[in-house]
């Protein structure tokens, strides 16, 4: 059982998230290509080491966070929500 | 005679007898007994059969690792199969019986298997008969599935019960800093320790007292010591869990624990307590005190029984008061044994003892002196004879690699120790490689990331002061990692306790595997549970295995319910030689969950029957009932699937009430659909990029019904979002994917678009809803009203939306859509209200001659409109698949715009929605069927059915799928509906998806 440090909630078991997916994928514009979209949709490193996700704590805040966790050994470095804008305000408030 | 119960010592209460059955003998134990120690008692020698040449066995430990005993406890829905007999404790009335054997354990017809062993050997299940004519590959599957089942009937294990099982299970969570696997003096000690400096500790024993093997020693202080760090713990917070057993370490210091609540007691003993309780507990640090196992030594029938552990024989001696032998022989190649000789010495045993070392000094030696105990050193067991039980042992002289053929001495117990192997298989589960230790002949784990501590004779320590002193030592690091984390100061490497180095042992340990002599012919087990003897080890080298893994899939060894516990080690060294490698080269094994065999009924707990998943049900569940509903599961909801009246089947209910809400009106409970508050300056955008249709100008007070698509182009959800104002939108969505749409939205706005001002609330449960369907839906809602002019057909019109107020001031929420075809509208309540709007609606359409309708009738009405539920949009179907093309906007981006537009997809001859009639009206056919040429009724077709039903409307069956190109180029034509498991083949005609009133005119009318 991972343990997720959720920066809302605290520290809870992964089976209140689901895992998202690659976090460091940037979406096109709802109006870019077909190739542009494929690459985005499809197209996935698979990593071994260190690897930025996203997962959603669905059954806690709901809030979607982006994770930093190592996919050999599950060691979770850094967690944040993935709003950008939320993530700035907790880190002044800290 | 052999066996016999002592008058007194051990930790047995002679004052309580208890009753128990053998194979439906009545016997008698004590107290304290458990199965194995009583039946050594009764001189029951003979207790189980093995696995492939139901070979007799008896009791080979005092253990988990048991791999002879093996036996079905209890009876009817209560048998349990492949019971260790040393690991259940004896309660009154326990029933156990022998199993694997025909008719019984002591006279089997199944051990003829034993003279075809040679059919049995590593890999004979790939072999055998594989290569052989009439099972050349690809050509003797027929004769190999006759064969197999045969095998498979000659070789098992018990059987466990088909009745369902009557007892009760638990779930149950913990938390603690320390978590202390096994009660033996080193986890004791490390629990006191961990407890002292503050920390919250768990300490778990799969026993049903602490101790460990301090209750199997005969040295005066054991008992001393054990009652020390009893009340010491006592005194202590720590919670003790015994009969406990940590089955698996995972990620996070997460430890599965399996708690055997009732297992000990008589049936009903305690009637409304869980029979176990799978724990999963939260440890910061977990500290592994886990013992060690005494290993076997392969040698000519060392299966039979009367041959067990040298430990085992001590254990029942002092612990169980019982001597299982009389005429002792005790082998070994390291000092451990020497005390158990000299204890069944002092119990009145003829003992000799084995030791395939040259010689032994120190205290070790001159303890023997004042004993009659007769040594022989150099000299290891050969063969053992008798086959219900040992009656003489033929000895081999010299030393390993160089042993003779010797004498052959009368006994009937036989106490073996190879050495140690510690417990560090929950290491292994996480991963932690162990390492190979010369001086003690043993794997140890090594120091690790992890937040593991081994300690005691886990960590390869042999004596009991060593273990208490490890036990602290590892509480201590426990201690020191917890604080620095929480100081913050990162991952400071902990000092382990040290690893035993055999220094411990006054004499080195001599390490023997198996003894064998040139040209004599031995059937040597080293994984009794298989029955995998070492030249199935050696057959599998000659055959080019050369790793450990493919070694152990080939023979099977390790791979039976004790998980590699006993033939691990020497399967390994067998290998090892065979290769010319030393042990660490040849590599190590890993042990997974669980440690110990977990019961289905455990892992289930209350999750089973209705409880298997939870249950969703509307604010309006008990009113349907109270209205004759018959429900049925859609997801996780309870809906009302047909309301039949008097001596109606589901056929006569449905087609009645879909033909109802046609010629008048039904109300229909629509609560499960998802509804989602969608609020902010930026709503309408947001919509505008994830509806496929045009959501820009949707007008105040209207709805419109969406098409969502995934990014890939494929449907996602349908469904009809209706705009409250400006800022204010009420989103609903399928049933079925509620909870996705949501998550999705959720997702959007947090990951991609953080720039948009919206907030989303899932609204499903505070709103509850009704559709009213039919002609007069608009006079059964205006009864209901005070001021009905609300819903005349100018004031609103299709697809208008409003907030209404029903009679008596329930607040409400409706609009003017259809998914029936007919005029309807929905309306939404708050949930505390939904059972006075249906009374109210139910009293206003039954002056209509109105109906109830469930989901059976919604799907024929709505297959007669050809409306798309999931049973359509599979995640499989575009939207021009669906027909809905038309509606994606060709003016705006979306979500899914770009792939969808991929060449594949946007195929002529892709499988689109059609309408299927039966050609022979009077027919019916199968959702699932293959829609085929009738002239290539083969393959895969040309498409698929996924909805069929009876319909009022036109009189006989239609049914909605999925087929190339789309209706138009199949007019005409008969295709085939193929179902050749069910239904067989039938004759049907396409049409149109809109096969009931195509034009509309009845919905906006
Ligand atoms: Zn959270």
């Amino acid at each position: 059982m991972i343990r997720i440090n959720c920066p809302f909630c605290g520290e809870r078991d992964h089976s209140e998230f689901t895992y998202g997916g690659d976090a460091t994928i940037v979406y096109p514009a709802l109006d870019a290509s077909i190739e542009e979209w494929h690459d985005a949709v499809y197209l996935r490193e698979n990593i071994r080491g260190m690897q930025s996700e996203t997962w959603h704590h669905v059954s806690g805040c709901r809030m979607w966070l982006v994770i930093e966790r190592d996919t050999m050994t599950h060691e979770i470095q850094s967690v944040r929500p993935a709003h950008d804008a939320i993530a700035k305000a907790l880190e002044t408030e800290q | 005679m052999s066996a016999r119960r002592l008058t007194q010592g051990g930790l047995i209460d002679r004052s309580k007898t208890i009753d128990f059955s053998w194979d439906g003998k009545s016997l008698q134990g004590f107290q304290g007994d458990t199965l194995a120690s009583a039946l050594i008692a009764n001189n029951e020698k003979v207790l189980a059969r093995s696995f492939k040449y139901h070979r007799p066995r008896g009791i080979m430990s005092a253990g988990v690792e048991e791999s002879g005993a093996l036996v079905t406890i209890g009876s009817g829905n209560r048998r349990d199969p492949n019971v260790k007999a040393p690991m259940q404790e004896l309660y009154n009335g326990l029933q156990a019986f022998g199993q694997n054997a025909w008719p019984n354990v002591r006279m089997d017809a199944g051990s003829v298997n034993s003279l075809f062993g040679r059919f049995f050997s590593a890999g004979f299940y790939y072999k055998t008969f594989m290569g052989l004519p009439p099972f050349e590959s690809g050509k003797g599957t027929g004769w190999w599935m006759k064969y197999e089942k045969i095998i498979r009937k000659a070789a098992g294990l018990g059987t466990a019960s088909r009745e369902p099982d009557p007892d009760v299970y638990d779930h149950a969570h913990a938390f603690c800093d320390v978590l202390v696997v096994g009660g033996g003096a080193a986890g004791m000690a490390a629990a006191i320790a961990a407890a002292d400096a503050g920390l919250d500790v768990i300490l778990v024993e799969q026993e049903g007292m602490l101790g460990g093997d301090l209750l199997s020693q005969s040295a005066e202080d054991a008992a001393s010591q054990r009652e020390q760090l009893n009340s010491a713990l006592e005194s202590s917070s720590v919670r003790i869990m015994t009969r406990t057993t940590a089955f698996g370490l995972y990620d996070y210091g997460t430890a599965g624990l399996l708690e055997r609540v009732t297992d000990h007691l008589p049936e009903n003993a305690l009637p409304h307590t869980p029979r176990q309780i799978f724990w999963t507990v939260r440890a910061s640090q977990t500290i592994l005190a886990t013992g060690s196992m005494e290993r076997q030594i392969a040698f000519g029938d060392n299966d039979r029984p009367g041959i067990m552990t040298a430990s085992a024989g001590r254990s029942y001696l002092n612990r169980y008061a019982v001597r299982a032998g009389e005429e002792v022989v005790v082998a070994t190649n390291n000092d451990s044994a020497y005390q158990v000789a000299l204890d069944m010495d002092r119990a009145g045993a003829n003992v000799t003892l084995l030791d395939a070392r040259n010689n032994v000094s120190g205290i070790v030696a001159e303890s023997l002196s004042d004993s009659g105990i007769e040594v022989r050193m150099q000299s290891a067991p050969l063969k053992a004879k008798g086959l219900n039980g040992i009656k003489a042992l033929t000895l081999a002289t010299g030393s390993p690699g160089s042993w003779q053929s010797g004498e052959t001495i009368p006994t009937d117990l036989l106490l073996v120790s190879g050495g140690w192997s510690p417990v560090v298989n929950l290491a292994s589960h996480r991963g932690v490689r162990p390492v190979w230790n010369e001086g003690s002949a043993c794997f140890l784990a090594p120091e690790t990331a992890e937040p593991i501590q081994m300690a005691g004779a886990a960590a390869g320590i042999w004596d009991t002061a060593g273990c208490i002193d490890s036990g602290t030592r590892a509480a201590q690091s426990a201690i020191n990692a917890i604080k620095d984390s929480t100081a913050g100061s990162g991952n400071t490497p902990q000092p382990a306790p040290e690893p035993g180095d055999g220094d411990s042992w006054e004499n080195p340990i001599l390490p023997v595997y198996e003894v064998t002599v040139p040209g004599k012919k031995l059937k040597c087990i080293i994984d009794p549970q298989h029955d995998v003897t070492s030249d199935d080890v050696r057959l599998a080298h000659r055959e080019g295995f050369v790793s450990v893994e493919h070694l152990k899939r080939y023979t099977t060894l390790g791979m039976a319910t004790d998980g590699g516990k006993v033939g691990n080690i020497v399967g390994l060294a067998l290998m090892a030689e065979a290769l010319g490698k030393e042990i660490p080269e040849v590599g190590t094994t890993t042990f997974r969950p669980p440690y110990t065999p977990v019961s289905i009924g455990a892992l289930r707990g209350r999750n089973v029957d209705e409880h298997f998943r939870c249950l969703r049900r509307t604010a309006m569940h008990n009113w349907n009932l109270k209205h004759g509903a018959t429900m049925t599961m859609a997801g996780l909801w309870h809906r009302p699937w047909y309301f039949a009246r008097e001596g109606e089947t589901i056929k006569e209910a449905y087609e009645r009430e879909a033909a109802t809400v046609r010629e008048t009106v039904g109300l229909c409970d629509v609560t499960s659909l998802g509804k989602i508050a969608i609020q902010g300056p930026d709503a309408t955008e947001l919509l505008n990029r994830v509806y496929s249709n045009a959501f820009a100008k949707l007008p105040v007070g209207k709805a419109r019904y969406g098409i969502m698509l995934r990014d890939d182009g494929f449907v996602m959800d349908d469904g009809t979002t209706w705009r409250l104002s400006e800022t204010d939108y009420f989103m609903t969505t399928t049933t079925a994917h509620a909870a996705s749409v949501m998550v999705f939205l959720e997702e959007l706005l947090q990951t991609r678009w953080p720039e948009l001002k919206v907030h989303l609330t899932s609204v499903s449960e505070q709103w509850a809803g009704c559709a009213v369907a039919g002609p007069k839906s608009r006079e059964t809602l205006a009864a209901c009203m005070e001021d009905p002019s609300q819903i005349s057909d100018e004031n609103f019109p299709f697809m208008g939306v409003r907030d209404i107020t029903f009679k008596g001031g329930i607040p409400a929420r409706i609009a003017r859509i259809s998914f029936s075809g007919e005029r309807a509208f929905e309306a939404y309540v708050p949930s505390d209200y939904s059972e006075s709007l249906m009374d109210m609606l139910w009293e206003a359409a039954q002056t209509f001659d109105g109906c109830l309708y469930g989901l059976e009738s919604l799907g024929a009405l709505r297959i007669e409109k050809g409306h798309v539920t999931g049973a359509e949009l599979d995640g499989r179907v575009s939207i021009d698949d669906a027909g809905l093309g038309k509606m994606a906007s060709p003016n705006k981006s979306y979500i899914g715009s770009a792939l969808r537009q991929r060449p594949e997809l946007l195929r002529e001859d892709r499988p689109r929605l059609v309408g299927i009639f039966p050609k022979n009206r009077e027919e019916t056919f199968n959702a699932g069927s293959i829609l085929c040429q009738s002239d290539a009724v083969e393959g895969m077709g040309d498409g698929w059915i996924t909805a069929v039903t009876y319909s009022p409307a036109l009189g006989h069956w239609i049914g909605l799928g999925f087929l190339k190109g789309g209706h138009e180029s199949y007019e005409g034509k008969t295709l085939v509906s193929a179902d050749p498991v069910r239904k067989g083949n039938i004759e049907v005609e396409v049409v149109s998806p809109h096969m009931y009133d195509a034009s509309g005119e009845r919905m906006y009318g």
